[in-house]
């Protein structure tokens, strides 16, 4: 079911290992991972945080480079940022000195297209997202989703092949999500390109995805593989039938034993019932 | 006016009772809101002319006390015996433009501070965006920026009279260097704490490191480095009065000085007071400069304090 965009925009990650030094020793941030993002697929990482998720992204946008093994693009090595690869952050990333059009332009404008050309792409990009009546506004004057949402533009404007996407709505509030969401998958299928998807929103990754991984705490490996079977295009409805249901609790199911052990190695189920003690109405004083 | 349309329309023969008040309470409140809008607008515009007024205030008061303590000639701790009144000064000058010789020293004045201050800018925003960038040209260079730094600019007198060529050099050095290392700092300052995801977002988008100067880092740090421009032009003017006072020939500090020396106490204060205007004058540039190199500043939240 999968849509594919004549076989360009395959990442593939291969035995990757990232190491750090921290306080004179050398922690394993990220070790033996190996996934691949087939062309046109909508592949999601998700995991308890900290466990090395972002820094597989960034290591397939350019910007890390890691330790062990190695990763391609279209079976080219990766080693270094490039506009192949468009990169959505979760931070506002846009430059506030420019406006949203000229925010647009920019990629286009480091790989030396004419002004007018630009403009020209800038907008049409601009007006399918439905963005175009504040091409002249400043990123400061837009709100969080807008501006999220421009980020997305400024980010396929280049006409990548893939799109990596780190944490894009983590800071916008529930009800925005929701609607970045949807307008995010339509956006996908509109453009048909690889997208690898970082989050720690179950919902939102069965939503948006073909396929799912599931990483481990700390240091960080592949748990699980899930394909998302659910009919395209996605509808908010979707998410009440039962197949969506199914594969929440079992996502869930996944995260929270990684999510306990990320939180620390004494922490199990049962210590979460509390201390073994009852505490009356005078509260933890009377116990201290 | 919107809110007269929904009312006459269902007067014009809707049924009765049809007519969902729903709408009527909307634009009951359209049109307060629109009330209260017109109202707040009053009240921003008192609130301009009130600080207007303050601003005149401000400057009426301290003529008028100027006015009062010569005029009467205020003796307590202070002595204002000998201090000119502002007449004097007015009078003073009318005079001093029968020539040209206030006025070509006003102009070298100005033009020893825009070839200082240029020279400031032109080295100290380049070296500073490339220490900020650089690890290794930033430990190369500012171990010894740091040992120069502290020495002001009057303290290089002396130095810099041995140093250069003639005494005009020697004046536009003392101005330059008052000015360089607040330049300096700030885009030092600016591009370090520079967002490094928008440094990571252009790397992305394909630009080159030689793009990233002129793309991202230059228009980055301009606030910081017109913050610097701020503070340097202040420097600079100390710098260049002082200098001009102890080895000048020329230049307003040097008309001050003189005026002291020949006992012309209406041409003390007309120095001082020129002094004070231009350096009034060169911080306005800058500020508005400023603006229009950075228009998207005045959009930004807290822009408009």
């Amino acid at each position: 079911m999968n849509t594919h965009n004549g076989g360009r925009g395959r990442i593939e990650v291969r035995d990757v290992g990232v190491m750090f030094e921290s306080r004179g020793a050398a922690v394993i941030a990220v070790d033996g991972v190996s996934l691949t993002v087939e062309p046109g697929e909508f592949v999601s990482l998700i995991g308890p945080s900290g466990c090395g998720k972002s820094t597989l992204l960034n290591i397939v946008a350019g910007f890390v480079q890691p330790t062990s093994g190695e990763t391609l693009l279209d079976g080219k090595l990766i080693s270094r940022p490039g506009s192949d690869r468009g990169v959505v952050f979760q931070q506002y990333s846009l430059f506030p000195w420019l406006t949203v059009r000229k925010n647009v332009e920019f990629g286009l404008k480091m790989q030396g297209v004419p002004g007018s050309k630009r403009e020209t792409s800038a907008r049409t990009l601009l007006g399918l997202a439905g963005l175009l009546s504040f091409e002249n506004h400043y990123p400061d004057q837009l709100s969080g989703g807008m501006k999220q949402r421009v980020g997305i533009v400024r980010a396929l404007a280049t006409s990548p092949q893939v799109l990596l996407m780190d944490e894009p709505f983590g800071a916008l509030d529930a009800q925005t999500r929701v609607v970045m969401q949807e307008i995010l998958t339509n956006i996908w299928q509109k453009f048909r390109l690889s997208v690898l998807f970082v989050t720690h929103d179950i919902d939102e990754s069965i939503f948006l995805s073909d396929k799912i991984f599931v990483m481990t705490a700390r240091p960080g490996r592949i748990k699980a593989e899930i394909q998302v079977n659910l009919p395209r295009p996605r509808k908010p409805e979707m998410t009440t039938t039962p197949e969506f249901v199914e594969l929440t609790q079992r996502l869930r199911a996944l995260i929270r034993e990684e999510s306990l052990s990320a939180m620390g190695g004494e922490l199990k189920d049962g210590g979460l019932d509390g201390f073994g003690m009852e505490v009356g109405p005078s509260g933890v004083g009377a116990v201290m | 006016m919107a809110a007269v349309i929904p009312l006459a329309s269902s007067a014009a023969g809707a049924p009765v009772g049809a007519a969902p008040p729903p709408p009527a309470a909307a634009d009951l409140t359209a049109a307060t809101a629109a009330e209260r809008a017109r109202a707040w607008m009053w009240a921003r515009r008192r609130r301009a002319a009130g600080s207007g007024l303050l601003w005149a205030l401000s400057i009426v008061g301290l003529l008028a006390f100027w006015y009062v303590c010569t005029r009467y000639r205020l003796e307590f701790y202070m002595r204002f015996t000998n201090v000119p009144t502002p007449a004097d000064v007015l009078h003073r000058l009318v005079e001093v433009n029968h020539s040209t010789k206030f006025i070509t020293n006003v102009w070298i004045s100005v033009r020893r501070i825009l070839t200082g201050f240029g020279i400031a800018i032109l080295l100290a925003v380049p070296l500073g965006v490339l220490i900020g960038r650089y690890r290794t040209v930033r430990d190369l260079l500012m171990p010894a920026a740091e040992i120069l730094r502290p020495i002001p600019a009057i303290a290089w007198v002396p130095m810099s009279i041995m140093l250069w060529p003639t005494n005009e050099v020697s004046i536009v050095f003392i101005t330059f260097l008052g000015s360089f290392f607040p330049i300096l700092l700030n885009t030092v300052h600016g591009v370090t704490t520079l967002d490094p995801v928008l440094v990571r977002a252009a790397r992305c988008l394909g630009a080159s490191e030689a793009q990233l100067f002129r793309a991202v880092i230059l228009p980055g740090v301009m606030p910081q480095i017109f913050t610097g421009l701020a503070v340097g032009i202040g420097v600079a003017w100390v710098s260049l009065i002082a200098a001009e006072m102890i080895s000048g020939q020329f230049g307003v500090g040097y008309f001050t000085w003189e005026a002291y020396s020949l006992v012309n106490y209406a041409e003390i204060a007309l120095g001082m007071i020129t002094i004070g205007m231009l350096g009034l004058v060169c911080s306005g540039v800058i500020r508005v400069v400023g603006n229009l190199v950075m228009p998207w500043r005045a959009h930004s939240a807290g822009g408009n304090r």
